[in-house]
């Protein structure tokens, strides 16, 4: 079970509380979790990543294990620790005002 | 009982405040998705209780909206809170999907603040448009300026690529505010024929049910563009129309107030003994098809009021005559802007007018004008103003 850990505004829309947690098929990598998440929260669709580009948003960032994980390969495999359930994949809000 | 229903959009939440149909106590309901830029909300005049919402965001992107009980719980179009997703079945959640039509392709490009040519970019969406006859059918204004509908109660958005497509988008540029198209009206005498707005593109009408699209701006003259008369440029703020005589348009300029007799095919300046013609917002007595109203705002760079003074101007006469409305509104020490869709009008045989303002306060006035009324004072600052005349 993967554990993910949502903005404030996303919980909301979800109707979830600060940590979700989610079964995924295959190769745990940010892509194959965020679809994960936007097939069981249908309503995040386009709110993680761009809807039409996939591309994160500019102002979310992913971490996990106290390391960015942002600019990494949506492709690249996370860490082992996020794949054992162990730590969460953090999307976190950039601190840009407002 | 008649009810009065106003939806307010502000810069952190959606307000709805009611009343009877006296317009003297109101009940305030919000905010409504706390913390998110509300750009506009409004019902349809099928089902008023099916209320349309833009909900933005910088950090999570455009989230549209819906309810279907006047405004007491909402839910994104095809998606039920927390819903899983069957799997196989149709693709769900996809309300917030604003994809450009791929048959506009060779209109790529539009102009950039420099004058460069720079690609179309979905940002958000500024107005929400409900069909007059069909619950489920409903249009949106988009910036980077386009105009979307979806038929199916907002679950799905398909653009209608002829706006974009017909020629002169390498001409439109983004006004201070992003290049929006923030204006759209629908003819109730002719399904086929709607008015939209863009800033800074200018003005454009259907007549094949948006299909194919011209500019119409024939008689705007804009000193701060490199051509003051050309076909498409201009930053028009907002158009209004009265319902009851379709065809007659009254428009905010960025500067100047305008009005056309024929749908918009040729505009004259009505802006008389305005004390400024600079300002956002236009609309139309409910009942007089002759009286309108604007904020004149001091200046393109100095976004409040002329010597700290909020005045509505009223004209009886289709423009060009105007007296200023005072009472009830701030006379001193007032810097506050009222932005381009934050002024509405009830239909009641009395004509209520409402306007909410970037410090948060939403007026309203029971007479027409003469006198005004905080509802509230204190509210984010308002984006967006609409009014349902219910029962």
């Amino acid at each position: 079970m993967i554990r993910v850990t949502l903005p404030q505004h996303l919980r909301t829309l979800a109707h979830v509380g600060y940590e979700v947690q989610i079964e995924v098929e295959g190769v745990v990598t940010q892509r194959s979790v965020l679809d994960a998440i936007e097939a069981r929260y249908p309503m995040l669709r386009g709110t993680i990543r761009d809807h039409v580009t996939q591309e994160r948003r500019p102002f979310l960032r992913f971490f996990a294990c106290e390391e960015d994980l942002s600019h990494e390969s949506p492709d690249a495999p996370l860490p082992e620790a996020v794949i054992s359930g162990k730590e969460p994949l953090m999307i976190i809000g950039a601190i840009a005002g407002g | 009982m008649t009810q009065v229903r106003v939806l307010v959009g502000t810069r952190k939440g959606a307000f709805i405040l009611t009343s009877d149909g006296k317009r003297e106590k109101w009940d305030v309901s919000g905010p409504h998705f706390a913390g998110w830029e509300m750009y506009h909300l409004k019902g349809s005049p099928v089902d008023p209780n099916r209320i349309y919402a833009s909900q933005t965001s910088g950090w999570f992107g455009q989230i549209i909206q819906r309810s279907d009980d006047g405004g007491k719980t909402w839910h994104q179009p095809g998606t039920a809170p927390g819903e899983q997703t069957a799997q196989p079945g149709p693709p769900k959640g996809e309300s917030n999907k604003f994809a450009y039509d791929a048959a506009a392709k060779p209109l790529t490009t539009h102009q950039w603040y420099d004058g460069t040519q720079h690609p179309w970019e979905f940002k958000r969406v500024w107005h929400v448009e409900p069909s007059l006859t069909e619950a489920d059918t409903v249009y949106a204004g988009i910036e980077d300026a386009a105009i979307f509908r979806s038929t199916d109660g907002g679950e799905n958005w398909k653009e209608l690529p002829g706006l974009r497509g017909h020629g002169t988008g390498p001409k439109w540029q983004p006004g201070a505010g992003g290049m929006c198209l923030h204006t759209i009206i629908l003819d109730p005498s002719n399904p086929q024929r709607m008015w939209i707005a863009i800033s800074a593109a200018g003005a454009f009408r259907t007549d094949d049910g948006g299909a194919s699209w011209k500019p119409i701006n024939r008689g705007l003259r804009s000193q701060y563009i490199p051509d003051p008369n050309a076909e498409v440029g201009h930053c028009v703020h907002h158009i209004a129309m009265n319902p009851k005589r379709p065809g007659v348009l009254f428009m905010q300029k960025h500067w100047d107030v305008m009005r056309s007799d024929d749908a918009g095919d040729n505009w004259k300046e009505v802006s008389g003994n305005l004390p400024t013609d600079f300002g956002f917002v236009i609309d139309v007595h409910a009942h007089e098809p002759e009286t309108i109203y604007v904020v004149p705002i001091k200046s393109d760079s100095e976004h409040y009021p002329l010597e700290g003074k909020l005045r509505v101007f009223r004209s009886r006469t289709g423009g060009n005559e105007w007296e200023a409305l005072t009472k009830g509104l701030p006379q001193q020490d007032c810097y506050v802007n009222v932005l381009r869709d934050a002024m509405a009008v009830d239909s009641l045989d009395k004509c209520g007018i409402y306007f909410g303002t970037t410090g948060g306060q939403v007026y309203a006035s029971a007479d027409a004008g003469d006198s005004w009324n905080p509802i509230v004072r204190d509210l984010p600052a308002v984006l967006s103003v609409e009014v349902q005349t219910l029962g």
